[in-house]
């Protein structure tokens, strides 16, 4: 029996295998971040151990960080002695540090792929949850928690249950304004918030295959909102052209040879998974959120469904309540207060193009907060090498610095209580954006739309 | 970080029957700018158990002064979401030892697993069984036993089993972690790593 491209990455990485436990999986890139990494140098202090391969781990600063004036000192205490304490013990250990200013800082997930770290047939981990994303170059990744840190930190390896094989397929082609993020909400909707726990997804078909590289890394960075440990797509032309070059490619005869590694990661003919699910492309229509998690979405020409049997009724009430809206009720039209572009679902260069587009030539409403924020410098310096930002303050635009900002607003961006912000983000999870604040998820382009006429907007309406 | 061993655990238990509870609402990502592990207990649910004037919500659970234990009783796809382990630390430091669903999203568990709390997965209707016990009487004591692999109503004995690989078990019983067993495998890593080439 052939093996699929999960199976061959991850059985290449085995290290042992314990008798009715876990494995032990060797790790090729760690990624850490200011939050979830201190106490896990706090670990290896108290057991005396030292970090096994310092270059074997890449460290940012994003999760707390303000995005305006970034070249001052960090106000927020808390945020700024975390962030002190990651640029020490990076030092302490020889780990690279990008932090605030540095070229390459960014959020953890846009940096990886943009610099080549991130490769095909890799094991990639980090302490957060949308390390998924990587998977969009073939590569296993996924997100840790910080126990698991300190063991990458002092033996570059983790411990885990193999998990199970989903392949998801979507053949056809994709309507107009329709996204690499509504494709993964329209998934998510289908399969609910957990309908793919426990295992790990590869992605086929024709829709994947003609997506670009940075919508291949939205769809799998959302692969963690529908429980999947996370998502892959095999490596192609396009992945090869999108790493070309990149800092930390492989270079000259190691490139060449590194080509012709990558070219067997794919599934095999034969290979047999757990569980395959199929959609047709032309089914799928701009998306929204709703409810309290991205499971909970509809197209946007769509009523709020009426709830159905899969789930309690008072969990699907209380979302509703959270969120001020009713059983039935259209969205669209209403009325919202904020718009947040950013994040390492939607946060890379198509998604500031495609923003800008739509909005060219057009005036943001009067009633509408709007908060871009690239995913890193390098995108930000897109940004203007590109002439988007004239856009953009064109249309009453502004820009902010780099980082995860309203994503979780553990910094100082947060959408107040009892306000909607349509979001490019990852999570409508109550308070996910601040205290009381009431998210729905959607791809730039209705988040585009959305800013110019101040309420949930369809963007075929305005293309 | 060491954790005290697990073997049997007798407990009345606190009941959140509601299903998907993610890691942000278990602990608010603004609570976790702190750089040791202290005092996360504190904020447990803490927008669910205080509301925005810093006031007890009364009809949540844990504000409920009849439920107590080292028990948590949750709804299915408890802990998805963020990755976040301070999850699980502020279960722990609140006073939990298990937390017991029909269904659990992957990294909490592994997380769960990790630090001493153990995950009872069981089925729905027994899930259904223990709400309704706890509703009937809210001292009603419940038995977790690791080595047995089972779960108890102590009032009428319905009791079920529950998975846990044999590595786990052990290291739970014993207060073992992952990093004790890795660190006393370096040698094979270094030699594993040396062999592959990226």
């Amino acid at each position: 029996m052939g093996k699929t491209l999960f199976d061959k990455v991850w059985d290449s990485h085995v290290i042992n295998k314990i008798d009715n436990g876990p494995d032990i999986l060797f790790i090729d890139r760690h990624f850490i971040h200011e939050v979830t990494s201190p106490v896990a140098f706090v670990g290896l202090k108290s057991r005396n151990l030292k970090v096994l391969f310092p270059n074997k781990t890449f460290a940012t600063a994003d999760h707390n960080t303000p995005t305006i004036n970034q070249h001052l000192p960090i106000k927020d205490v808390l945020s700024a002695q975390q962030v002190k304490t990651l640029e020490k013990n990076c030092a302490t250990h020889g780990i690279d540090f990008w932090g605030l200013g540095h070229k390459m800082n960014g959020i953890v997930h846009v940096i990886g792929p943009e610099n080549g770290i991130t490769q095909p047939g890799l094991t990639i981990v980090c302490g957060d949850s949308h390390t998924s994303t990587h998977g969009a170059f073939g590569a296993i990744a996924f997100g840790i928690g910080t126990s698991e840190v300190e063991m990458v930190l002092s033996c570059q390896s983790i411990m885990q249950q193999k998990p199970k094989k989903m392949r998801i397929t979507i053949d056809g082609n994709l309507n107009s304004c329709v996204t690499p993020k509504d494709v993964a909400i329209y998934i998510i909707s289908k399969l609910s918030s957990s309908g793919a726990t426990g295992y790990f997804v590869e992605y086929s078909g024709d829709v994947f295959k003609s997506m670009t590289m940075e919508g291949r890394m939205t769809v799998c960075n959302l692969s963690i909102e529908m429980g999947a440990r996370g998502g892959m797509i095999a490596p192609d032309k396009k992945t090869f052209e999108y790493l070309k070059g990149k800092e930390f490619s492989p270079k000259d005869e190691k490139w060449d040879r590194a080509i012709e590694s990558w070219r067997n990661l794919k599934s095999d003919p034969d290979s047999v998974f757990d569980k395959e699910i199929s959609f047709n492309a032309n089914e799928i229509e701009p998306m929204i959120t709703y409810g309290t998690n991205p499971g909970m979405a509809v197209p946007i020409s769509k009523e709020i469904p009426y709830f159905n049997d899969s789930g309690s009724k008072s969990s699907f009430s209380k979302s509703l309540e959270y969120m001020n809206f009713k059983e039935g009720e259209l969205m669209s039209g209403r009325k919202i207060d904020y718009v947040f572009l950013g994040s390492c679902t939607n946060g890379r260069i198509e998604d500031f193009r495609s923003f800008a587009n739509l909005i060219k030539g057009k005036r943001k409403a009067e009633n509408i907060d709007a908060w871009l924020v690239p995913g890193s410098l390098k995108v930000l310096k897109s940004i203007k090498d590109e002439g988007i930002l004239e856009i953009l303050k064109n249309s009453g635009f502004k820009l902010r610095e780099p980082g995860c900002s309203a994503c979780l607003a553990m910094n100082d961006d947060k959408i107040p209580a009892g306000k909607y912000a349509v979001s490019t983000t990852n999570r409508n999870f109550e308070g996910r954006q601040g205290p009381g604040a009431r998210t729905i998820l959607a791809s730039p382009l209705v988040a585009a739309a959305s800013a110019i006429t101040g309420k949930i907007t369809d963007p075929r309406e305005m293309i | 970080m060491a954790y005290d061993k697990f073997n049997i655990i007798n407990s009345s238990a606190i009941p959140l029957n509601m299903d998907n509870v993610d890691t942000d609402q278990i602990i608010p990502a603004r609570y976790l700018k702190a750089t040791e592990r202290k005092g996360f207990g504190d904020n447990l649910f803490r927008d669910w158990r205080y509301d925005s004037n810093n006031e007890m919500i009364k009809d949540f659970p844990f504000n409920n002064k009849n439920y107590s234990g080292k028990i948590l009783v949750a709804g299915k796809n408890f802990g998805c979401g963020s990755s976040r382990e301070h999850a699980v630390w502020a279960i722990y430091d609140y006073g939990f030892r298990a937390v017991v669903s029909s269904f659990f999203a992957d990294i909490f568990k592994n997380n769960c697993l990790n630090i001493g709390v153990l995950p009872v997965q069981i089925s729905e209707s027994f899930l259904s069984e223990l709400f309704n016990e706890i509703e009937k009487d809210n001292d009603s004591l419940f038995e977790i036993n690791l080595p047995n692999q089972s779960i108890s109503i102590m009032s009428n004995g319905q009791s079920e089993s529950f998975n846990i690989s044999n590595y786990k078990k052990e290291n739970m019983m014993n207060g073992f972690d992952d990093i004790d067993y890795l660190v006393d495998r370096k040698e094979d890593i270094i030699t594993f790593a040396n062999k592959i080439s990226h």
